[in-house]
């Protein structure tokens, strides 16, 4: 009898029978789906308790409730805290104190109002932190970073934007962290030689330092190239990094696999030899922007990495035939070549290029105008193995060239024909490749239906498509993509002013949808947002702007079902104040765009703005401005929101909205606009 | 080698006893350096050795000397071939003097009524001859012996402490030297090498680690501890009191009568050499405190250059800081100068370290750290962290903690000891220093050794340098001033 009550017992609670380990492997599975883990945290209190000691990283919505969360979930190792504009030194010391021995990782890049006391308490509580992000903190000063130098075994550290940070403060954490391994110093622009030079000295076990935009000069370089280890050094616009500074440079740093020189203006082909004399080893090369004309004498000085690098990207340099022709020639391993708004290149230098690049895998000629189709018939014919071309406004290519692309390059993933000739039978031979999972068609005006529905039948794995203005397309061609790509998380109908509701309603059984952009559609009315918002759990970024038919209602259902909603721009439609509070129900909430959105009152707007608790961005109307109350504005400021008070004066709505909607007159005037 | 020595003392005979006489009464330590040049001019014509030779020739040519007897050794090597080149090549000139002197006493008669002019020049051209001849002896005899030395009591002017002849058994040296010594003993040889620029006294104990002078081409003069460390140097032979400069005395003087007013009484009295004459020999100091390596007992002696490097490094290194800094309270001079230079810069070093040094500069400080481990920067206005609360604990250790500096200081003299060449020396000192674990050094605590007397470090100031530039890639120069910087 009590045998038979204890059978049933256990039968009645099966999970007794597992060991939490295994319970532990169920739920890594289960977490792949945040609302699937919190359906099951909510079963009973026995998963309640098995899923807090299951998680291992947390990414807070407000830190008002640290405390509680960090209490719940003791486990906690990576802390994300980018949703907490406004994280304060009890805050951190809540943190430390309740997940000191267990946390590894912070993240505190979007955060402020800490000081260096807080971080003090993190540094010498959290023993075991490994990673710490304190980008963007533009207030903290050196004694801060001394704190941070307490944290002994930090290994990855980024302090992008740190303005105020000096010398001395770097000084302090190299000879604090010596175990530093990824150090970001990306915009510091108070840290020069020294604090870099000290930082090479002193960890020697650095693997990656990005110096881009610091006024370092080449002295500090001597250090760093002796690192051991460096893998990846970037110094993307360091204009004090010139040829004379490089000059007496020898270095045998064979570690170095990624260099990036990117926008450094007095670096010209003498520095770059010499910086690129020992590091024999080097994959990745990102010249974008140098001042030095890709020659064949440039070419040369590649000569001793050549054997083994990967990529290259000399975007927006001049580029002469010749150039290309020994890059060619001498680095013939190369898998991705970046040409992109290299305005010089000419179809005899691509195609000399790509013919001796048999392995090549990603090709960008974005803006290389002066390309034809001879080309793009000979990069189809001589990479099989391309797997990504960018080649946004190459409009001279003529549409037969993207005939030969789909049946060659069979592998392709990444396409991005905006702006091109590409019409139904290219869309028809990019078809057949299967593994497509991004296509931007963006102002193809070539395209329809026709086309689309072939990408929709043959790529299913698409995963993000782009049609702005691409106005041959109906809602036929979207509820073909919507039946045969069902991972698609990304969709931009912006301008396709054919679109209408049933679009929106087929495109609502892409579960996986995150992003949507419908911008300036004035078919769509609220029934197809609530299909969308009711089917698409994981939307997180909604574009509605100039759709004059979403109203409060449609906000309604967004409010109600799209909890995960991040950001949403309601400018120009007919969203009142009771739409705009409602919103203030969406706790993750970060960026309202609601710009001359007529409905909208000033203490409307106050309400909304005071109930969305985790707003960083807000754009809003500059007549706005003077009729919420200032302290209000104070008040949002000093909660981590930015505001954007924008003056548009289209006195004539429907006008301006029928002209933009007209794709020739609107590229008419953008040619316009850049003339002027 | 009859003949020459012969025509040596010929020659020099004359000069040699009014030159010595003239050297006696000199008193001023600066217009030496004017000799110098001068001879280097005159001798320009007779220089056809090598540069070692000419260092050579230079060690017998001084006073009393302490030799630094590894510096002898390098410099000597021992090669037949060159010996017998030398010997022929001054057969042949000998030769060539014979001659011409045979030509003069045949003109003799002739010349009689021949003006003056004709003569001297004839002289001129011989002793120029001759004197060349003399030295490639001399230095042919020089790469024979290890180092060859003589005193000359003669010309010291101050208690002179007479070393012994001769020190090292290498330097028990046969006949040659002897004679060598016996033809030379009152021979100027020019000093080619010898290029010191008038240099501020106060940066003496720096400076000096760049001359070059060879031990023997400079004579020795020891000043008594009371002399060094009197108020006053010049008196009043009338009434007795005392003045520190020359020119105060004499302008005191005056008040004691007519006869002191005279512009030759009232002048410079070391102004009467000049260039013409006869080139003096270089005076370099020793300090009278035993066992300092400015003393010229030690075996890697430097000496003093002027009186006044005499004063400052006696009392820098040997006597009590007596005044202290008012603005700091905590820095203590022993020369009253380097405290008004201190004086001048205290406060103003705003970059420190934790271990409580300041910098004047950024890059010094930084440079610094880069070769110390654990110290780190000092964020100012914030002496509540506790990083700088490390960084004074840890000063205090290294102020107590000499003992790793000793050991140090007693390794690089047991190597000196060894007789190991110059160069090979610092080698063994960088291997020395580079097998100290980073840890060991640490716990050395050199952070703190600006607080020492400077000397301790002399002997180790330019390997240190050469640490700096080996370990950390900062350029000795840099490393080498961060260090004086603050010894000021």
């Amino acid at each position: 009898m009590k045998k038979a009550k204890q059978i049933q017992h256990m039968i009645s609670k099966p999970f007794d029978l597992l060991s939490e380990e295994l319970v532990f492997i169920i739920l890594d599975l289960v977490a792949q789906s945040p609302s699937d883990l919190k359906s099951f945290s909510l079963t009973c209190k026995w998963f309640y308790q098995v899923e807090a000691r299951h998680r291992r990283s947390l990414k807070p919505l407000r830190a008002e409730y640290l405390p509680r969360t960090l209490t719940r979930y003791r486990n906690t190792s990576d802390l994300d805290l980018t949703f907490c504009p406004r994280v304060t030194d009890y805050a951190l010391s809540v943190v430390g104190c309740l997940s000191g021995p267990t946390l590894r990782s912070v993240d505190l890049s979007r955060s402020f109002s800490f000081s260096a006391a807080g971080l003090l308490r993190l540094a010498v509580k959290c023993v075991s932190l490994v990673e710490i992000d304190l980008s963007n903190a533009t207030e903290m000063r050196d004694a801060a970073a001394a704190v941070v130098a307490e944290a002994k075994s930090l290994e990855r550290l980024k302090l992008g934007r740190c303005k105020k940070l000096t010398d001395m403060g770097i000084g302090c954490i190299a000879v604090g962290c010596r175990k530093l391994k990824r150090v970001s110093l990306k915009w510091c622009v108070g840290v020069g030689d020294l604090g870099v030079g000290l930082l090479a000295v002193k960890c020697k076990d650095l693997r990656s330092l990005d110096l881009s935009y610091l006024p370092i000069t080449g002295k500090c370089l001597h250090d760093v190239l002796t690192l051991q280890h460096l893998e990846e050094l970037l110094l993307q616009g360091c204009f004090g990094v010139d040829d004379d500074s490089l000059k007496s440079l020898t270095h045998h740093c064979n570690s170095l696999k990624n260099l990036d020189a990117s926008s450094c203006q007095n670096l010209t082909q003498r520095g770059l030899t010499s910086l690129l004399s020992g590091a024999r080893c080097l994959e990745r090369l990102d010249l974008a922007h140098s001042s030095s004309v890709i020659s064949l004498d440039f070419a040369s000085s590649l000569n001793k990495v050549s054997s083994a690098l990967q990529s290259i990207r000399l975007d927006g340099c001049s580029v002469t035939c010749d150039g290309l022709k020994a890059i060619g020639t001498l680095c013939i391993s190369l898998r991705e070549v970046s040409l992109s708004k290299c305005v010089t290149v000419t179809d005899e230098g691509l195609s000399c290029l790509v013919m001796k690049l048999k392995d090549l895998r990603k090709l960008d000629i974005t803006c290389c105008r002066k390309l034809t189709g001879v080309s793009i018939t000979q990069v189809a014919n001589s990479c099989p193995l391309l797997v990504s071309l960018k080649m946004e406004s190459c409009s001279l290519v003529s549409r037969d060239a993207f005939w030969l692309l789909g049946h060659k390059c069979r592998l392709l993933e990444e396409l991005d024909f905006t702006d091109n000739e590409i019409d139904d039978g290219g869309l028809i031979s990019i078809s057949s490749c299967r593994s497509l999972s991004s296509l931007k068609l963006g102002i193809c005006l070539n395209i329809t239906d026709r086309g689309l529905s072939y990408i929709g039948m043959g790529c299913s794995n698409l995963r993000e498509l782009d049609l702005y203005r691409s106005v041959g397309i109906t809602d036929i061609g979207i509820s073909s993509i919507a039946q045969g790509c069902c991972h698609l998380e990304t969709i931009n109908i912006s301008y396709c002013k054919d679109i209408t509701d049933k679009s929106l309603v087929s495109l609502s059984k892409c579960s996986m949808l995150q992003t949507f952009e419908s911008r300036g559609c004035p078919h769509i009315t609220c029934q197809g947002l609530a299909a969308i918002a009711v089917r698409c759990k994981r939307l997180t970024k909604l574009d509605l702007k100039k759709c004059p038919f979403i109203n409060d209602s449609g906000l309604l259902t967004l409010a109600h079902f799209s909890q995960g909603l991040k950001q949403i721009s309601v400018s120009e439609t007919g969203v009142t104040d009771v739409g705009l509070v409602s919103l203030a129900n969406i706790g993750c909430l970060q960026n309202i765009a609601a710009v001359n959105t007529r409905g909208l009152s000033p203490s409307g707007v106050a309400a909304a703005l005071v109930g969305c608790g985790g707003l960083r961005k807000a754009k809003l109307h500059a007549s706005l401005r003077s009729l919420v109350p200032p302290s209000l504005i104070t008040h949002m400021e000093a909660r981590g929101c930015a505001f954007l008070w924008k003056d548009y004066n289209n006195h004539n709505n429907s006008n301006t909205l029928q002209a933009e909607l007209d794709p020739k007159y609107w590229k008419l005037q953008l040619e316009e606009d850049i003339e002027l | 080698m009859e003949p020459e020595d012969d025509l040596c003392q010929n020659n020099w005979g004359g000069s040699s006893s009014s030159s010595s006489s003239k050297r006696r009464e000199q008193v001023c330590f600066t217009s030496q350096h004017k000799w110098e040049d001068a001879s280097i001019l005159d001798y320009e014509m007779g220089m056809e050795e090598e540069p070692a030779f000419q260092e050579n020739s230079n060690n017998n040519n001084g006073g009393q000397v302490n030799v630094d007897f590894l510096q002898g050794v390098r410099a000597q090597a021992w090669d037949p071939r060159t010996m017998l080149s030398n010997l022929s090549f001054m057969e042949e000139k000998i030769h060539e003097l014979q001659d011409l002197v045979h030509l003069m006493v045949a003109r003799n008669g002739q010349l009689q009524g021949r003006q003056e002019q004709l003569v001297a020049q004839q002289q001129q051209l011989i002793t120029t001859d001759l004197t060349s001849i003399i030295i490639q002896l001399i230095s042919t005899a020089g790469s024979l012996l290890p180092s060859v030395k003589h005193h000359n009591m003669s010309t010291a002017p101050g208690p002179f402490t007479g070393s012994a002849l001769f020190p090292y058994p290498r330097e028990a040296n046969n006949l040659a030297s002897q004679t060598l010594n016996n033809n030379t003993c009152e021979f100027d040889l020019p000093k080619p090498i010898v290029v010191e620029e008038e240099h501020e006294m106060k940066d003496e104990d720096d400076v000096e680690e760049g001359e070059n002078l060879l031990p023997g081409s400079y004579e020795i003069l020891q000043l008594e501890k009371e002399e060094i460390l009197a108020p006053h140097t010049h008196f009043c032979t009338i009434c007795g009191k005392g003045f520190k400069r020359d020119a105060n005395l004499r302008m005191h003087m005056r008040g004691h009568g007519d006869e002191y007013k005279t512009p030759a009484a009232l002048a410079k009295p070391n102004k009467e050499a000049v260039p013409g004459s006869e080139p003096m020999l270089i005076k370099r100091y020793s300090c009278p405190f035993p066992g300092c390596k400015r003393n010229k007992d030690h075996k890697k002696f430097q000496p003093l250059k002027t009186i006044l490097c005499v004063k400052n490094h006696y009392k820098r290194t040997h006597c009590d800081k007596s005044f202290t800094c008012s603005r700091c309270h905590t820095k203590k001079f022993s020369v009253i100068a380097d405290l008004k230079t201190h004086e001048k810069h205290c406060g103003k070093n705003k970059w420190l370290c934790s271990c409580g040094t300041t910098f004047s500069r950024k890059d010094k400080l930084f440079g610094h750290i880069a070769l110390f481990q654990g110290h780190t920067p000092a964020i100012p206005l914030e002496e509540t962290k506790p990083s700088a609360q490390k960084g004074s604990s840890a000063c205090e250790n290294s102020n107590n903690n000499n003992t790793g500096m000793v050991g140090f200081n007693l390794g690089s003299a047991t190597n000196a000891i060894e007789e190991v060449a110059q160069p090979g020396f610092m080698d063994g000192k960088i291997r020395f220093e580079d097998s100290f674990s980073p840890l060991s050094f640490d716990t050395c605590n050199f952070g703190g050794f600006h607080e020492f007397p400077r000397p301790m470090f002399d002997d180790s100031e330019s390997s240190f340098q050469m640490l700096i530039s080996s370990a950390c890639g900062f350029s000795p120069r840099n490393g080498g001033e961060s260090v004086s910087n603050t010894s000021l």
